[in-house]
Formats: C-alpha cells, structure tokens, sequence
C-alpha cells in the first residue's frame, strides 16, 4: 500500500443554478490576459448540449483519454506513445479555434469618440484574432441554457449513445449544468502524453500543473486529456490548466471557483488512495465496473492500518486529520451520493457529482398518483424530465443504476426530513428503503443542505516548513537554458519566447488608467482592447525582437 | 531527486520502445515517475509555477458592493495591487443565520464579479463631455450677452435655430471633451435660468432605488428637493411596485427575507425565475428542498428556475389569476366550506376584512329582474345613533357578531388618528366572534339575494367587441339587514366570486372541479390557461394542506413575470387571496414574497430625512414618474385609450366617453396623485401675484382655478410653459432601461430622430380634458444631464455627460429585502481620471448655482401642491370611496394641499451640506410614526462638526459621504435602537398593545458607519418596517401585526379582498378576478392579432413571411438591466448582443434559424436582433431580455433605416385608471407606494427574418 493524498472536488449538481460566478472570477484571476482570451479553466454548460469545445467528449474524434488494450493494459486512445512522438511536429487531434470559439471585443471607444454624424454610435463586434469585423457565431457558452437546440442537438455525443430517443418539445424539455474544471485525474492522460515532461502531479496533494518552464507546447496534452482542460496559450506557446488554485489551497483557502459559487455547491477535500492500486483499477476490462474500481483505490481515512501507512508515506497529522473529516470522502464513499465524469476514460477523475433532481413530466404529473404521502409528494425518480440514461452516459458509462441510487437517496432525504420539518416524526422506513439509516440522512442532509463553510471546504495549509526541505532536493540549474540542461534537449527548442508573464494583466491596466486614450500601445490585455487596430502581443515576437 | 527504477511493469503502459524513449524524457525533470511511466509526481523545484503565485498576490482587498438595482446587496471583496483594481471575490462574513441553516455566504453573481472590467474599461467615461454644437452656441450666446452664464444660456434656449440645432443633435455622436469648469457653468446656470423662467417644478431628477447606495442617491434627492425641482418616482414607474400590495395591505411592499424561503414546506415560484433575478438567493430554495419543501415553477417557458421544481406549471402568458382563481375555488371549498379548518377561520377573522359587511345596491338586470350587486363597506356613521356621531365614524367599518349583534371592532383607520380612538388601533376583537359567513349567525332566517358580478374571460360577440370580453354572472349569497341595509360579509361574496356552492343558494353555480362553464373552478381555468384542471386542483389542495399541517408556512414567491402586466393588480391579488385564505401572511416560511426592485432601504428614516431634505423645507416635490414621462413624451397622443373599455359591464358609466389620460388629469386635480409641473404658471410668481393681489396664496390659486384664470399643467403639456426643462438623470438609464416607450422619448422629449411608427390618436379617441395641439412639440427638454462612469443610451443622447466615480471608488451604504444587513461600499482606489462620486458632482453643482443665484434668484416663495397622503388624516378625504362631483374646492379635501415654501437659492449648497433644524422642530414622519432625534442631531453636531457660516452656521455637518452615512444611521430606528424604542412607544400608545420589547434590549444600540465597514450588520427590529428580527429569527413582512395585533395601514385595518372605492367597482375589481391580458388588436386598430401571419404591409417586411407574436421582456440573465449588458464577460458568456428568443414553431413560420438577424416592429418602433430558436420557448410568445440597450452590436434597421432600438423601443406606456385612485384609505398617495405603473407586458409585436448583411 502506497498511501498518497489527493485534493479533490465535488460539486452537487442538484444544487447549481447555472449562474456562471465560478467561471468569471476564475477568468478574472487567471485568464485574463492575452494568449488565453478563449481559456475558461473553469465553464459551466448547459446539458443537453454539446460542450466546449464543441464536442470535446466525442473521443472518438479527438482521442483523449486512455484506452483497454486487448491485452488488458491501457494506452493512450490517441495511438501509443510513439505514434505520439512520430508525429509530435503535426499533431493532427487539435482543437482548433473555432472548436473553442473565436474571442471578440466590440468597438467601444466609439461611444465616446464618434464624430457627430446621421446615426446613433455603437459598439461593432471585433474579432480578437484578426481585429476584423466579425458575426458572432459561438461562445465558450453558446448553448446556454437552450436545453438543446435544434442547431446543435442532434450532436450532443451523450444523446447520440443513448437508446431512448429524446424529443426536443416544449413539453419534454429539461436541462441542467455542469461546471467542469480540471479533473486533477488519479491518472492523468496528459501527463503520460506530455513528451517534455512538463506535466506533473504534486506529491502532496495530488494537483496536476504544467511547468511553464519545462513546457515546449507540443500540446499533445491538449489532445491527451479527454476533458479538454488544458490548453494552448497561444502567446507563450505554452500549455495552462486549472491549478486548483494551490496558491489558495497552500494557506487553507477554497479555490476561487468553490469559494465564489453562489450555489454552495462545491465541496473540497483531501482522499487518501492506494497509489499502487490506480492502474490496476483503471484497467479494469468492464466499463460499468470502474465506478467501483475507483471508490476501492480510495483508503478508509479512519482505518489504523491507512492512518498508519499515511504516517509511515510522510503525510502530515492534519492532513491526516482533515482526510477524516474530508466530505469528499463522506459524499463518495459513505453516503455514495457522487460520482465521476466519464470514468469510461479511465483517467481516473477527481472532480465527482452528484447528479440533478429534476421535474416530473406532466404525464405523471396528471395521472394522479401525486398526492398527500411523503412518498409520492415528490415525483418518483424514474419519471424525473432528466433521462436517467443521459446522465448514466455522463456519470457510470452508462449503467442507470448508480445514477438512480443516487437520485433516490436526494429523494429520501427530502422525504424523511419533510416528516421532522413538520413535526410529524422520523420515519425510518424511508431511510432504510435506499439502504441507510436516518441518521445517516440527517448527516448527509447537513452536509448537503446547512453545509456551512467549515463543512464544505476542509483544507489543510501546506507545510512551509517541508517545502523548503523538497526545494533543497530540487537541482536548481534544471532550468531551461541553464547549465544543468545541456543545451535544449531532445525535443527541440522550446516553441515559444520566454516571456515574463507575471501580473501581466496589471501591468497593462496601469498603463491604461496612466493614458489619456482608452488602448494603449504594447502589451494589451486583449479582455479590455476597444478593437481599434492590429493590437500587439497577439503572437509571440519573432526571435529576436522584443 | 527521487525516482523509482521502471523495473516492475505494470498493466498500463504500452509497450517496450515508447517506454525507452520516456525514460530518457524523465532524466530532465526531477521528479517520482510511476513505475510504468504512467505519470509523474514532483516535489519541490516548482520554479515554473511562480507565475501563477505572482498573480495571485495583492497589496489590499476592500470592502464595497455593486449599487445596481438587482437586490442583491452583496458584500464583495476587491483586490488591489499598487493602486489598480485587479478583480473581485464575494464576502463570506455574514453574521450568521443560526446553527440549523445555511447561511448567506457567499452573496453575489457573475455580473457582479465582472464589475471590475468597468473600471478601466474603454467604455469608461473619464472625463466631462458636452454635445459640441451645444457648446459651440453656448459659447457664442455668452460673449454675445456679455459673458454671464445664466442669460447667456437663456439667449441659447430661446433661440430657436440654435436650440433646434443642438437637440436635433442629440444621440449622433459629436460629444466633446470639456472641462469641469465650463461644464459645472452650463449645469448650474441652466437650473438658474429655468427655476426663473419656468419655475423651479420645471426641473427634473431621476436616479432609482436609493437602497443599492443611499448617499448618491440621497445627495442628488436632496439638491433637487432643496431648490423645489420634482422628483420621479422608480418602483412603479418600474412596473415593479405591486399595487395590490397598497390595495390589499396598505403597505408599499414589505416581504420575507430570502433565509426565510428556508422555513417554507412549501414554495411557489410564480413568475420569479429565482436563478437568475435572485442569484445570491436561490441556494436558500435548493436547500429548503433538502429539508422536504415542495417546489412548484409557474412559467410559461421554460425556465431555469423549473430545473428545481418537482412540478411546474406552464399557463399561458398573463393568464396566471385564473389559475390562482381555481386553486383558491378548490381552498374555499375544501377547507372553508365542506370543512372549516380553525386555523384559517381564526385567521381570516382576525386579520382580514373577510367578516366585514358590504351593503348590497340593487339593481335591475338587462331582462328586469331584481339582482344586487356589491355595495360600500358598512361602517358606524350608516349605523345612525350614538355610533354615528362618534370621530371619524364613515372609516369605522363593522361586523356582526355570532349573536347577531352589530359590531364595530377597533384598528379601523378611523381609529388611527384622533385623540377619543387613543389606544383602540388595534386587532383585538376583544372576545367578539364575527360571523365569517351571514350563514354562520344564530339569527339568519335563510335570506338570500342573487348578485351580480362581472367577468372579462368571454369572447366578445361580433358587433359587440366595445364590450370587449366581459360579461355577468349570477350567484347568490346570504344576507341580514343591518340599519335598514341588504347586507353580507365579503367572505360571502368572496364564496360567491369564485363559484364555491353552497345549498340553497340561487344562481349559477359550477356543477364540479371539472365544470368549464362558469369562472372560478380548475376546468374553468385550464381552457384559459392550459394548465390541465387536475393539477390546478392538486396544487391548490397541496397549498392548502400544506399550511395547515405546517401552521401556516406556505409560500409564494412571485415576480416580474406576473407584476409587469397592466392587469397586474388584479393578477396579485388572486396570489395574495391565496396566501391569505390559509393564514400564512406573517408566518415564519409563509405567505407572499415578492422580490422585483431593491425598495427596502431598511434604514429609512434617516435617508428619506437626508434625500427629501426635510430637515430644511417641507413637502419636496415627488412625481408619479409614470404619469410625467407618460405626458413628457406625448405618448398620450398616441394612446386614446378608452377607459370605459376597461369597465365592467355593470359599471355605472363614471368613465364613459373618457380615455385613461382624463382620469390622470382628474385624479391630480382631485389631489390623489402628485402632477408637476403643477400649473401653467411658474410657482414662484403665483405667490408673487397672490400678494400682490392681496390675497394668501391657496385663496388666490383657487379663485384663480375658479375662474379659470388658472389650470393646471397636465390639462396642456403640450404647451411651452408647462414643458419639463432640465433633466438630471444619475445612477440611472431610462433612455437605454427603464423608458416604456423609448422612442417617444426620443422624438418629444428630445427632439431627435425615432423610430415612432404610430399615427396619433383620432379625434375621437382624444382626451377630452387635455388641450390638443396639432403640431406635437419636438424637443421639450432643455437640458439632459446625466452622471455614469459608463455609456450608455442615456449617455449617448445627453447634452452633458458627468463622469461619475463607480462603487469601488466612493463610500455610502446598501441595504435590501432580500437580507437583514447593512453594509458599506469602501474606495478601493481614488476616482481615476477626472471622475468625481455622485456626492461630489452634486455639491460642485449647488455651490455654482448658489453662486448664479445671487444675481438671479435671490429668494424666493414657493407654492407647492401635495397630494392627500397616505398614512395621514388625507386618507380620510373621501368617505367609502364615493366620487362626488361639482364640489367646491377645498385644499386638502377636494384638490390638493397649497402650502407655501420659502427658498433662500443663494443657500442651497450651504443648506446642501448641513443637517437642517426641522428634523428637530418638525419631527421626522415614517409612515404615520413621528420620531424625536433631539439628542442623535446634537451627537451628530460633536461627531461631524457644525457648520462655522452660512445658512447652515451650528447645524451638524453634511459635507462628506461618510458624515451622510452617519447621519442616516444615526437617524433610523432599524440602525438606532433608542429612535426604534421610541417609535414603538408611540405605537404602543396608539393601540394600546405591548411591543416595544422587539426593540428594548437594543435599546443603547448604535449601528456606526465603521461597523458596517468591518462587515455587515444587522439591522434592529423598528416600526419603520412590520417584521421582527427580534431575538434572531428571520425577517418575515407584518409579523407585528399577526403577533402583536397591530392594524394593517388600511380601512379595516385588515388585509382586504374588497375594496370598495367607486372606481374599483367601474372596473368590476371589488374582488379577485381574472383579467385577461389586454387586447391590443381590439383597443387599438394598429395592433396585430397574435399568431397571425398576415403580411403588416411594411415596404421593408416585402416578400418576407412575418408572425404577430406576444412579447415579453423578463430579466436577464447577463446583465442587472442594462448594467453589464455591454460588459465583455457577460457578452462572452452569452451571444454577444441582443437577442430575442423564440420557439421552434415561430421560427418556422418565419424561415429564420438560430443566430440569424431579425427584425421586429409594432407602433412603437423597431428592434433587430439575433434569433434565438429554443423548444424551451412556448409557440406565440418571444422573450427579448429585458434592458438590451443600443450600445452593443446593434445594427441598423430595414424597417426604419435608424439604429436599431432598445427592448423597450417595442413598449410604451398604458395607465390604468385604478392606480390612479387616492384619498381614500390605504388608496393614497405615497412617493414610490402608489401610482400608475410602467406596465409593458401586453405588447404584441410583428417579427421577420431580414437580410443577413447588417450594416452598423
């Protein structure tokens, strides 16, 4: 037993508004800046719908993610790694931009600035890219809240894998959110396609990074990771992802994303797991099977034996502390309420869900059955709008049942608790009809419903003292160009031009609030750039500029 | 550097040479590889993560929040890094909610996290701007008279090749960057000039919701006030005050607190899509669910909030009341009527008018026979006798006791005021048992009567359609003879309205729940709503049963959705009939919860102090801001309603022959609403005439009224001396937002270009009390001033452009319903540039125009014309309600109160700056409570300072924001226990009840302003509001009147279901009843009819396949009204400009798929857009979401050639006359509480598909 910890998500579903305050404080703090306009480390989508980038789950025409040989072992789906290094100069599974979407600004200076002429001045849409006029035809968030669009339904590659046919009527409309961020995945497929290296996990606490320093942007970990959560700054040329925001995490503080979600949805954790048990799990030949293939890799926080590896692996006591009283590890493991996106990719994700209660349809609605008991007062879970099939295929592979255990415990809280908001007692019956005990549905209640800050985010500081114990370890000429490295090394010189990129976003907004004019020449926070002319700092300079 | 040899291999690799090559790659990094190469861990050595370390580093995080009208009021932290705002992050530091429920962290919304983009942004105004042709003939017209400003601007206004110029100019483009000097000069001299000219009720001042930042509110409130100007109200002009709210409970609004949705069992969303309008809120509802709350959505789409349902309920747009209608047949008839569940009965007798008695007015129907139809509530002056001779007896409303004895209970308003009722305003029935039903009386011999009553759900007859879709039915109640009248109790006529049978009654009565042949029951409602009758019925019965087995704790949480409708009075109260026929209004987790506007500023009384500048000179002037923009713009030539077509069929013709614009005019010169500009005269010279005739002034506006020597304003606001002059607009968008009807705006108030496609009314359809003149005015206003740090539509067609601080840059305070605290805003930076906060521009202004003043004003006597008030003796004008004609005019009584105010306007910045004596002497007045702040004015003395000179020489300081801030919490009882204590005390005294102790043991408490600095704090229980906060518990509204028996601010002093005012019953609204959305293919000739796809003639719309569609315009989901709307965050998560959605079956009609550009036009004028094609979307109706302003990716139009309008270009402006209603009861007037409102929901427009080639 290798005992390591992870830090984990879990964001309930049943709970998000859709209201998009995660994606725009996490782009306000990290992505807004130029190279990255079109990055969200962190969006939200609505489902049914088909994703951003368009269509990313579709691995059958990106390839992310890993794949069961027949032989029993994983390779990446993408074609083995050498295939990945034969052809790392035309890496042919790429997004492209419009697969993204093509970022815009407008033509605001105009409101102040237009001469006096025949018509009112407005704002005109300017292409980020190439500072054309342009029509906006796409966002990172263009199916928002459609419940499916005739346009771009039809290609929604979970409704594709489904049986059922789904009808895109007024009366069967449903739709729900789904935040995706990084999965800081147990086995992460862009870190085994990264052939600089780059890409790591921390040993602590299990947060996957790229170093900026090492990354030649090959972006093969772009098209490796079957999410979609790393991507290409196209100004540094290299690869950024969700940090999980470990400068937070280090002092004890949520993520921007968990901290600022004003549905009090997300949860963050430490799990310990069997490090020598992931690629045994993730191998595992039954798709259905990896759901529990998964939860078994994780250790039980409160057994001696694992406290005692955890101790002996050099986890420190309020690590060990706060992974027993981790919710991740209660909602996935005790209560087994969450559950992971695509464990058919085999990356071994750690950001879970618990999957969205929704409506009754009217037909049951209207036979008649709803009525005064606890038990049918809400609707019964197989005749929710949402089909359980489409969240099978985002949650178990496709296997219903995890998804509708989970559903029914949602709904026997709610049942059970109704009885002690009324004062008409516990009923123990409803507990035990999904396999807990009331108690145990009070717990989760709290946990899910009163989640008070404290028991939402349990997140323990890091250990200053041992970092700078690892930074002695570390050689500190390992850098690129520096005299530990020996020249560029095997794979060519890095992509793009080294550049300082520290508070770039500051620097240009105190340029700006310096100026008589609203843009300004040099570097130019393109978020903020009024669309007048060819702005700098697009593309990298060409060598020997700057 | 640690590493494991590759040796053991694992199952997951993928063969034997990448492996070689990986392993070569490892030797570069330091770092743990998995045994198979799988992955890499790495300890230490993050040198290449420094980057994002750095970023996230910052010198300081500040306190502020976002003074934008969403309610949130959420406390933000903002980051800086030497000196430049980076980002922000919401606040968790709420005080808590308890151990046993979520809490309100963390508050805020993606909009507001994106506020920071505005700081630096390139559409920030940076410095002041003028319209440069204005300033060109300004400037031309002050070296011509010599260089003084106020006759130089004088010069420019009354040349009309020069006036015309710049007006014309007017939202093209041409503004140019001045100096603050030379702008501060134009501002202040044409205030000057025009309270000369024209009079002081010529000058404007718009800016909404004081709550979302009361200081830059306040200050511009108060300079407006000081020199006489009007000021306009918001929440109705909004739409957003819900009149049923005064009609019903005498209260403008007062609603639970969002943490309160968390005691519900069971929650109604109706027409309040919760995710989106109530971001910060709507975890309170995902939560409660978890606690076993049953979740119902009403909504005709669907939408986001319907995700959380576990029912939802779509009935077709604006016929929500007869569904409510049904549900409460059902709740009637099962737990009133079959069963009487104690509860409800103890409650409706208590706390409602339901025991009250109604004469009943007979009447002959259309084939002779004898009917009645609801009368006037009885009260102790019909009784005759001793009772009658009591103080105030016609507002003493009565009862019958169980024995049958008459009775005449306290806590009617005619035991509010007067010293013989001291002590009886209360709820107490004192061990009396009315009869709820005439039925239930030992003595009720069985004597019945057949009523009448309207109902507007039928198809007009062909040849009839004046009738529109009204007709009569006939139900019979029980009735008793009470001093020698028919009467029963309005909850017999409640039964009778909404069909519940009872035995032995005549009339006719549904048959069952399924019955569609007469109003009231489910299947009634589902052939006018499409919700299928058993649901109705379910829900309903689930509502019902719900406050019963929970005591009361069912909830409505209601919205924009069904409030902006014109019949939206109507449709509410079939909510709150709901709410209140199961008890659960003042109940913890029950009752309605309307949440539309930011009205609550909780601490009220210091602000309305400071804002009304009531510490200097009473009354200001405060306008129904409908009714001005209504005439400003002249969409009263265009509009011609008839409002006998509104009336029921059984109205006595008070309305006949009258469109809605003459019951505007009568209504103000009966003194029920406010109307300024007042008279055709300058108020300052009508007090210099009176004296100079040698009479006071009311005498002398009388005669002069008598003989006609004098009329009102609004009897010709289309002449020029009764023209609006100069508009201050700041913190608002009404050009680009709120304006129903933009377009009129744009072409008579402005004189610019429009889009305007109406023909103006027929003669025949004109008001007959307003003069006509043929050539409509272009270019009323002046001046149009407007403050923003952004541009918006307001901006872009203003002549003065003042760059305004944002809220990250300025301290003032922010409070809400939606939460129980106070907090602050805080500068994060100094205001950049040449941008100054609110409270700066506006004492920049005064000290000018004090300065003019000199020369030109001096001062001077001011004869201000108030309306008859709420929560007064006024609201005692008009016995039961009855509109008597030809009576003579009596100020106060029968025409407003004249009352003569002098104004030093040499004094005004002095006077802006200094808290006045007449707080003091007078008293500050919040509904009805007069509170003493003696000793809080002389702490403020010590704390701000005293002025050393000037007007204001040993008065306390009001120089400063923060100095206001703690002025107003020094002032407010929910912020001052000693002021709360004191007002309960009166109160006490007044009905002779125990309350005070709400506020007792915070009695030495002082909220400061750096308490709500350090974080925010909640507020003490205060009579200024009707719920308690005591002892921890949630706010919920009239929690004091259940508990502690104090009266509602109404006749009975109970929550009403009738309402007995003639024009109520002229428009068949004595009771709950469904009104259908109105017809505007039958109203106006000009309109389609919805679903037709008949060609509309328009040479543009040539060969193109068009559809007449219902349109409805709901909040947004990417901007707080047009705030945020051009913010690039919010475009980048949405599509990217205006957008109007629509369903799949429209879109066919038209040819047009998702993402193409389409137009849309009705009368108003034009909007393009991009479609949105979604199944979510019902067939008929399309959504473009509210305040999409023109700044934004908004090309230019086929239809009209000019740039494309805003969402509200398609709306306008319609009255409706039972908002016009006042002194009478809770039917008075009070600024923001009562008056027609800004409804814009019944609009039809015609939409194509154009070409997809847009130019801009």
């Amino acid at each position: 037993m290798k005992v390591m910890a992870q830090m984990s998500m879990v964001m309930n579903l049943d709970k998000c508004i859709g209201c998009h305050t995660c994606s725009v404080t996490c782009k306000q703090a990290w992505t807004n800046r130029s190279g990255v306009e079109y990055v969200w480390f962190n969006n939200v989508e609505t489902r049914p719908g088909i994703g951003y980038p368009r269509r990313y789950e579709d691995q059958e025409k990106w390839g992310g993610g890993w794949v069961r040989t027949k032989s029993g072992r994983l390779k990446l789906r993408s074609g083995g790694r050498l295939k990945k290094l034969a052809t790392i100069f035309s890496n042919p599974k790429l997004p492209e931009i419009h697969d993204y979407y093509e970022p815009w600004t407008y033509e605001y200076d105009m409101l102040l600035n237009a001469p006096a002429g025949e018509h009112t001045p407005v704002a005109k849409p300017k292409s980020l890219l190439t500072g054309e006029d342009m029509k906006i035809s796409w966002s990172a968030n263009w199916d928002d809240n459609l419940g499916g669009s005739a346009e771009t339904m039809a290609d929604d590659p979970i409704l594709q894998h489904m049986s059922e046919h789904v009808a895109s009527e007024y009366e069967q409309t449903y739709m729900f959110y789904l935040p995706r961020i990084c999965e800081h995945c147990l086995n992460p497929s862009c870190v085994a396609s990264c052939p600089s290296g780059a890409m790591y996990k921390r040993v602590e606490d299990g947060i996957v990074l790229v170093d900026q320093d090492q990354c030649r942007g090959w972006r093969m970990c772009v098209s490796g990771c079957p999410y979609k959560k790393v991507y290409f700054n196209h100004k540094t040329g290299k690869a950024e992802k969700c940090t999980l925001c470990y400068p937070r995490l280090e002092v004890g503080l949520p993520t921007v994303c968990s901290e600022t979600c004003v549905g009090r949805l997300r949860y963050l954790g430490l799990v310990l797991y069997d490090a020598d048990k992931v690629a045994e799990a993730a191998s595992i030949e039954d798709e259905h099977a990896l759901l529990d293939a998964q939860r078994s890799v994780f250790l039980d926080p409160h057994d001696p034996a694992v406290v005692q590896a955890a101790r002996e692996a050099g986890i420190p006591e309020d690590w060990i502390d706060a992974a027993q009283r981790s919710p991740i590890h209660k909602l996935i493991n005790e209560y087994k309420v969450a559950l992971p996106l695509h464990p058919e990719y085999r990356t071994m994700p750690m950001v879970w869900y618990i999957p969205p209660l929704s409506p009754v349809v009217d037909v049951v609605a209207s036979s008649g059955n709803d009525g005064e008991d606890a038990k049918t007062l809400f609707a019964a879970i197989a005749k929710l709008r949402i089909p359980l099939e489409y969240l099978a295929g985002l949650f178990t592979a496709g296997d219903t049942r995890p998804v509708e255990a989970s559903l029914r415990k949602l709904a026997a809280m709610r049942s059970y608790m109704r009885g002690i908001n009324l004062g008409e007692g516990k009923d123990e019956r409803i507990a035990d009809a999904v396999g807990m005990t009331g108690d145990t549905l009070e717990e989760m209640y709290r946990l899910l419903a009163i989640a008070k800050y404290e028991e939402r985010y349990v997140i323990p500081a890091a250990h200053t003292e041992q970092a700078r114990e690892l930074d002695e370890l570390a050689c500190s000429l390992d850098y690129d160009g520096g005299p530990g490295m020996g020249g560029a090394g095997p794979f060519g010189s890095s992509s793009g031009q080294q550049v300082p990129v520290a508070v770039e976003n500051f620097h240009a907004l105190k340029n700006r609030q310096t100026a008589d004019r609203p843009s300004t020449s040099g570097r130019v926070n393109l978020l903020n750039w009024d669309g007048n002319g060819a702005p700098d700092g697009l593309f990298p300079p060409k060598s020997g500029e700057e | 550097m640690t590493q494991t040899p590759p040796s053991s291999r694992g199952p997951a690799t993928d063969g034997p040479l990448a492996d070689s090559l990986l392993k070569f790659g490892r030797f570069l990094r330091p770092g743990e590889f998995s045994p198979d190469l799988r992955t890499v861990t790495l300890e230490g050595g993050r040198q290449g993560d420094v980057f994002y370390r750095d970023r996230w580093s910052h010198d300081k995080v500040v306190r502020s929040t976002h003074g934008v009208n969403c309610t949130g009021s959420c406390s933000w932290k903002v980051y800086v890094k030497d000196g430049i705002i980076t980002w922000e992050t919401q606040e968790t530091d709420y005080p808590s909610v308890g151990p046993d429920s979520p809490e309100y962290e963390p508050r805020g919304c993606p909009r507001g996290a994106a506020f920071s983009w505005y700081t630096y942004s390139p559409t920030r105004v940076r410095y002041p701007y003028l319209r440069g042709v204005l300033l060109e003939h300004y400037r031309a017209a002050k070296a011509r008279v010599g260089g003084d400003p106020v006759l130089a601007w004088e010069a420019l206004v009354t040349d009309p090749v020069a006036s015309r110029a710049y007006k014309r100019a007017r939202g093209k483009g041409g503004l140019v960057r001045a100096s603050w000097d030379e702008t501060l000069e134009i501002v202040a001299a044409a205030h000057v000039h025009t309270i000369k000219a024209h009079g002081p009720d010529r000058v404007a001042g718009f800016s909404p919701i004081p709550a979302m930042s009361m200081v830059s509110h306040g200050v511009g409130a108060r300079f407006i006030n000081l020199i006489g100007g009007t000021m306009q109200s918001f929440y109705d002009w909004y739409a957003d005050l819900p009149v049923a709210s005064p009609q019903v409970f005498g209260d403008q609004t007062d609603v639970p607190e969002s943490a309160d949705w968390w005691n519900s069992t069971y929650l109604m969303m109706w027409g309040s899509n919760v995710p989106v309008t109530r971001t910060p809120d709507a975890h309170f509802m995902t939560e409660a669910r978890y606690r076993g709350q049953k979740v119902i959505t009403v909504s005709p789409d669907y939408a986001d909030n319907t995700k959380f349902a576990d029912e939802w309920l779509s009935p077709h747009p604006g016929t929500d009341a007869a569904l409510a209608m049904a549900m409460g047949h059902v709740i009637l008839s099962e737990f009133l009527v079959e069963r009487r569940v104690p509860r409800f009965e103890h409650y409706l007798k208590t706390y409602s008018d339901a025991p009250y008695l109604v004469s009943l007015d007979e009447r002959e129907a259309s084939d002779g026979r004898r009917t009645y139809v609801p009368g006037k509530f009885v009260t102790a002056a019909d009784l005759g006798g001793a009772e009658a001779a009591v103080d105030n007896a016609a507002f003493k409303t009565v009862l019958l006791g169980r024995d049958g004895s008459v009775v005449v209970p306290n806590g009617a308003l005619g035991h509010r005021f007067g010293d013989a009722d001291e002590g009886k305003w209360n709820l107490d029935l004192e061990g009396v048992d009315p009869q709820l039903s005439i039925r239930d009386g030992a003595a009720w011999g069985g004597e019945v009567a057949e009523l009448e009553l309207p109902r507007f759900d039928v198809a007009p007859e062909a040849g009839a359609e004046h009738e529109g879709g009204s007709g009569v039915v006939r139900r019979g109640v029980p009735v008793a003879r009470v001093a020698g009248r028919l009467v029963t109790t309005v909850f017999d006529l409640l039964l009778a309205q909404y069909g519940v049978a009872r035995e032995g009654l005549p009339g006719e009565w549904p048959t069952s729940y399924a019955d569609a042949s007469t109003p009231g029951t489910p299947g009634w409602q589902e052939e006018i709503t499409g919700v299928p009758a058993e649901q109705a019925e379910r829900i309903g019965r689930e509502f019902a049963d719900n406050a019963e087995r929970s005591g009361g704790r069912s909830m409505i949480l209601m919205g924009a959705g069904t409030n902006h409708w014109f019949h939206s009075d109507t449709i509410y109260r079939t909510f709150l009939a709901l709410t209140t026929m199961t008890g659960c209004q003042g109940v913890n987790g029950g009752g309605w919860a309307h949440y539309v506007g930011q009205e609550k500023v909780r601490p009220v009384t210091g602000y309305s102090q400071y804002g009304t500048a009531s510490d200097w000179s009473r009354p200001g002037r405060q306008m129904i801001g409908t009714a001005f923009w209504y005439l400003a713009t002249d969409q009263w030539r265009y509009d011609g309603l008839p409002a006998d077509q509104l009336a029921s069929p059984l109205a006595e013709g008070l309305f006949a022959g009258r469109t809605t614009a003459d019951c505007l005019v009568e209504s103000a010169k009966r003194g029920w609403m406010p109307s300024f500009p007042t008279f055709d005269r300058n108020p300052l010279d009508l007090v210099d005439d009176a004296r100079a005739a040698g009479k006071e002034p009311a005498e002398y506006v009388v005669d002069s009224l008598n003989d006609g020597s004098l009329r009102y304003a609004c009897e010709d606001p289309d002449s020029p001396e009764n023209f609006p002059r100069v508009l201050n607009v700041w913190r608002a968008n009404i050009l680009g937002s709120s304006g129903k009807g933009n377009e009129y705006f744009l072409k008579h108030l402005l004189g610019t270009d429009s889009s305007v496609r109406a023909a103006e009314a027929p003669p025949e359809r004109r008001p007959e009390s307003i003069d006509w003149h043929d050539d409509a005015p272009e270019g009323k206003l002046d001046l149009l001033v407007t403050a923003d740090f952004r541009m918006t539509s307001t901006t872009l067609f203003s002549d003065v452009v003042l760059p305004a601080a944002t809220w990250y840059e300025k301290h003032d305070l922010s409070s809400t319903d939606m939460h129980p605290f106070v907090h602050s805003f805080n500068p994060a930076i100094a205001p950049p540039w040449q941008t100054k906060t609110d409270f700066e521009i506006f004492h920049l202004i005064a000290k000018r125009f004090s300065e003019y003043a000199r020369t030109h004003l001096g001062t001077r006597s001011d004869l201000v014309a108030a309306p008859l008030m709420h929560d007064t003796p006024d609201a005692m004008a008009t016995p039961h309600g009855t509109v008597e004609n030809d009576l003579p005019l009596v100020p106060g009584v029968t025409m407003p109160k004249l009352v003569v105010v002098e104004r030093d306007y040499t004094a005004i910045a002095d006077k802006l700056a200094t808290l006045g004596p007449l707080a003091v002497k007078a008293g500050m007045v919040t509904k009805g409570i007069v509170f003493d702040p003696t000793p809080e004015v002389a702490e403020l003395g010590r704390l701000n300072g005293v002025a050393t000179a000037g007007a204001g020489a040993g008065q306390p300081l009001l120089d400063t924001d923060v100095k206001v801030c703690e002025a107003i919490l020094a002032l407010s009882g929910t912020t001052n226990g000693r002021l709360s204590v004191q007002g309960f005390r009166q109160l006490e005294k007044r009905t002779g009840q125990r309350i005070a102790q709400l506020a007792e043991d915070h009695e030495g408490g002082r909220i400061r302003f750096a308490d709500v600095q350090a974080r925010p704090v909640s507020v003490i229980t205060s009579p200024e509001w009707s719920g308690s906060e005591h002892g921890g518990r949630r706010y919920t509204a009239f929690a004091i009147n259940v508990e502690h028996l104090k009266p509602w601010h109404t006749l009975t002093g109970r929550q009403h279901f009738f309402l007995d005012h003639d024009w109520m019953r002229e428009l068949g609204e004595n009771l709950p009843i469904y009104r259908p959305p109105l017809d505007l293919a039958r109203l106006f000739g000009d309109s389609p009819v919805v679903g037709s796809t008949a060609p509309s003639g328009d040479p543009a719309a040539s060969g193109h396949a068009e559809v007449a569609v219902r349109y409805l315009t709901p909040h947004s989901k990417w901007s707080i009204h047009s705030e945020y709307q051009d913010n690039l965050f919010m475009l980048s998560l949405s599509r990217g400009g205006p957008t109007i959605w629509m369903s799949t079956q429209d879109a066919e009609k038209i040819g047009v798929r998702d993402n193409e550009w389409i137009e849309s036009y009705n009368r108003n004028g034009v909007v393009v857009a991009r479609a949105i094609v979604s199944h979510r979307m019902p067939e008929g109706t399309v959504y473009m979401y509210h305040a999409k302003d023109r700044t934004v990716d908004v090309p230019r139009t086929e239809t009209s050639g000019q740039r494309g309008g805003i969402h509200n270009s398609l709306t306008r402006v319609l009255l409706k006359p039972s908002h016009l209603i006042g002194g009478y009861a809770q039917l008075a007037f009070a600024f923001n509480y009562l008056g027609p409102t800004g409804n814009q929901r019944d609009e039809v427009t015609v939409i194509r598909r154009r070409s997809q080639e847009v130019e801009y």
